[in-house]
């Protein structure tokens, strides 16, 4: 090697040169991220403030305008409050239901991974074959719930067809999906907690409920605030288990199941009013911003023994 | 050694400049075709490419497809990111949006004179003009018809299929089976508001009941009056109390023809293009009748909708005049009947519909008997003018709602979208 660069990379300390490799290294996944993820996001701001149909080269700047349309919009309100519904139903659902299951699984002695890949295994189910089978599962003329209700004299609604019912059907769907990948983060960290902890507080006379709600739950803070963060951002972009449950009406009978997400996709892809579908990304991409930034802040403790 | 090298460099001088004159002496134009993916329609057309390619020298096609469920899409930002079709199909509903948008160069007059196409294809085709010139033409078009399941009909003591809309809710009556708790395990209808229904409603059911459903202009919806509450409330009695069918019987966008193939559902109203689907999937003898009327000397209507090929913007100089040559050849009533048979889709012109061997066939017949009064929805927004229409039927249905303040509504939504659509129009 010889010439400037040459010189210049002997005078670099060892140190300084190993920096350098690294900070090389990261910089081609930077770079990616760069061009796949943010530049496209701030296009996509550029966009909301123009009117453009896709198929014309036409785009006019439009200020604001895009955003009064999508917030005067009757069916993008009902879409926000869908979607923080299933959030509602749809987190501390799988919350509860995934640290039961842990607390569970981790006292079972035998069978454990069996356990363990039976709740995983809808996680790695493709979701859409997931949401077909369910619509099944929930028709009221041939499915096994609705059989089941008729046994026991009950009546048997159909769930996707009812407008009150039909988002929290949706949403079941989504707790199954994500219980066994909830289930795991969960183990992960209750493995983490040291025994000593438990026995050290054994030896000062603490019992079940009190080991529970004074080590368990203090120390498990990380994972529940990781589980919330990721829950949250999964609820509030829900799309394909909606559009894939009510398939010939997308977004169920009266919009009662249509989500942001589907929101945005109907009016960008199928009416191609990409600036306006533009702006609600935009509006979305506040909120999440907003709800998780809100949820680090006030979740977040630090925990030390 | 060096005249060696020179008279090598000499020879191959001599190659290029050769060939470069060879190929200049006999143009050659490529075009390229876009169509969604549907494989007797992409392997009909190479074999049209084939032909069309040995009867035109010099010109050459390039058939390209793409998923169905993205093809819109797909289309649509082709253009404007400067690559795309020369020649292009798209669904007639998708043209004011393209056309309005600069996409499709107006079909050249003298190789596609108004008169003579209006004097040649089948009257639906009027929903492919715009500013009073032809932007695009189909090869084949589809309307509706009643499937019936012949095994049911004969089981429940009926003859013949209905041919008033009172015969059928009676025939679907005795159609329709129940288990003890009462839930339906076949359907005398099967009813699909987000399958076929809804332009059935629209473009049948509204006009026979007495109202049109836009104006001529197309600029107002008209629907929303007692006589299209009237055939509103006639259609959402079926489920409501009749309690002949169920909506979503079977899940997913075509489950009232699984339904029907699945022999759960006697009768369904479908379109030409599910033919295929039924010869295939059908395991027991079925017909096609005519769509009911509503009295039996009353008028009939039908919805009709094609899938056209237009010429892209893209298209200048030599390769325009190879897309219109290969316009022409694709809406010439040669392939018009290579298309037939061997993709089952109904030909656009008015002669061969009117060739008594197809309107005889026990299957083609009643969707070709239908074209002279088949209507196509002249449709801005196809997504959002449809979600009105199911809105309308779930509000009646799910929500109880009289007919007629459903149609209101409706009529006030797709107003809006209409205005809409005119105002940018107004502003080009």
């Amino acid at each position: 090697m010889s010439g400037p660069a040459g010189r210049a990379r002997r005078g670099l300390s060892l140190r300084a040169r190993r920096t350098l490799s690294a900070y090389t290294f990261l910089a081609v996944p930077l770079v990616f991220f760069l061009a796949i993820r943010i530049a496209p996001a701030a296009g996509a701001m550029v966009i909301s403030l123009h009117r453009w149909n896709i198929v014309g080269t036409d785009q006019p700047w439009v200020g604001l305008a895009n955003f009064r349309e999508v917030l005067s919009d009757r069916q993008f309100w009902q879409a926000a409050t869908n979607t923080l519904r299933y959030a509602a139903a749809g987190i501390p659902a799988q919350l509860v239901l995934g640290f039961a299951v842990a607390l569970l699984l981790r006292r079972a002695a035998r069978f454990r991974g069996l356990f363990r890949t039976v709740y995983f295994v809808p996680f790695v189910t493709p979701v859409v074959a997931a949401a077909w089978v369910w619509q099944w599962m929930y028709s009221p003329n041939f499915g096994p719930l609705a059989m089941l209700a008729g046994r026991l004299g009950l009546p048997a609604p159909a769930l996707l067809r009812t407008p009150v019912l039909a988002l929290y059907a949706i949403t079941a769907l989504v707790v199954w999906e994500y219980l066994g990948f909830q289930v795991v983060i969960f183990l992960a960290g209750l493995e983490a907690i040291p025994r000593v902890y438990y026995e050290a507080a054994a030896v000062d006379g603490a019992r079940g409920w009190d080991l529970f709600r004074h080590i368990t739950v203090p120390l498990l803070n990380a994972t529940l605030v990781f589980s919330v963060v990721y829950a949250t951002i999964v609820y509030l972009q829900l799309f394909t288990q909606v559009l894939n449950m009510t398939f010939g009406d997308p977004g169920g009978p009266l919009g009662s199941t249509a989500t942001v997400v589907l929101y945005v996709y109907t009016l960008g892809f199928q009416r191609f009013h990409m600036g306006q579908a533009a702006a609600a990304t935009v509006v979305l991409f506040a909120a999440l911003l907003g709800v998780a930034l809100l949820q680090l802040t006030v979740l977040t403790r630090r925990v030390e023994y | 050694m060096r005249s060696a090298w020179r008279a090598c460099g000499v020879a191959i001088l001599v190659v290029v400049l050769g060939a470069t004159a060879m190929a200049q002496s006999q143009p050659r134009v490529t075009i390229t075709y876009w169509q969604y993916y549907f494989e007797s329609k992409v392997k009909t057309m190479d074999t049209l490419i084939a032909q069309f390619e040995a009867k035109t020298p010099g010109v050459h096609v390039v058939q390209e497809t793409f998923p169905y469920d993205s093809y819109n899409q797909k289309v649509a930002s082709a253009i404007p990111a400067g690559q795309g079709p020369d020649v292009v199909n798209l669904y007639y509903g998708w043209l004011p949006l393209y056309v309005g948008s600069g996409y499709l160069q107006v079909l050249p007059a003298q190789a596609f004179p108004s008169t003579q196409i209006e004097r040649e294809f089948v009257p639906m085709i009027k929903a492919a003009k715009f500013d009073g010139q032809y932007w695009a033409l189909p090869t084949a078009v589809r309307t509706l018809a009643l499937f019936y399941n012949k095994d049911l009909f004969s089981r429940a003591g009926l003859s013949r299929p209905p041919i008033t809309w009172d015969e059928f809710r009676a025939d679907a009556q005795k159609l329709t089976q129940r288990d003890a708790g009462g839930r339906i395990t076949v359907e005398g209808f099967g009813i699909a508001p987000n399958g076929q229904d809804h332009q059935l409603l629209r473009e049948i059911l509204f006009r026979q009941w007495g109202t049109a459903p836009y104006s001529a202009d197309n600029r107002r919806v008209t629907y929303n009056n007692a006589q299209g509450a009237a055939a509103l409330a006639w259609y959402t009695d079926l489920v409501t109390k009749d309690k002949v069918g169920v909506i979503d019987f079977f899940p997913g966008g075509n489950g009232y023809r699984d339904a029907f193939n699945a022999g759960k559902a006697a009768m369904i109203v479908d379109g030409s293009f599910a033919i295929g689907a039924v010869q295939s999937g059908a395991k027991f003898p079925w017909g096609v009748a005519l769509l009911p009327r509503r009295t039996a000397g009353g008028a009939p209507s039908n919805f009709g909708s094609f899938w056209v090929n237009g010429i892209s913007r893209k298209a200048t100089g030599p390769r325009l005049t190879a897309a219109v040559a290969f316009l022409k050849y694709l809406t010439s009533p040669d392939v018009q009947r290579t298309w037939l048979r061997q993709v089952g889709e109904i030909p656009a012109s008015q002669a061969l519909a009117a060739d008594p061997k197809l309107a005889q066939d026990p299957v083609y017949g009643p969707f070709i008997a239908s074209l002279p009064y088949a209507h196509a929805t002249f449709f801005v927004d196809e997504t959002a003018q449809r979600t009105i229409m199911l809105d309308a039927i779930n509000e009646v249905v799910l929500n109880h709602k009289d007919p007629k303040a459903a149609l209101d509504e409706a009529a006030a939504k797709e107003q809006k979208v209409l205005d809409d659509f005119w105002a940018k129009q107004a502003h080009k």
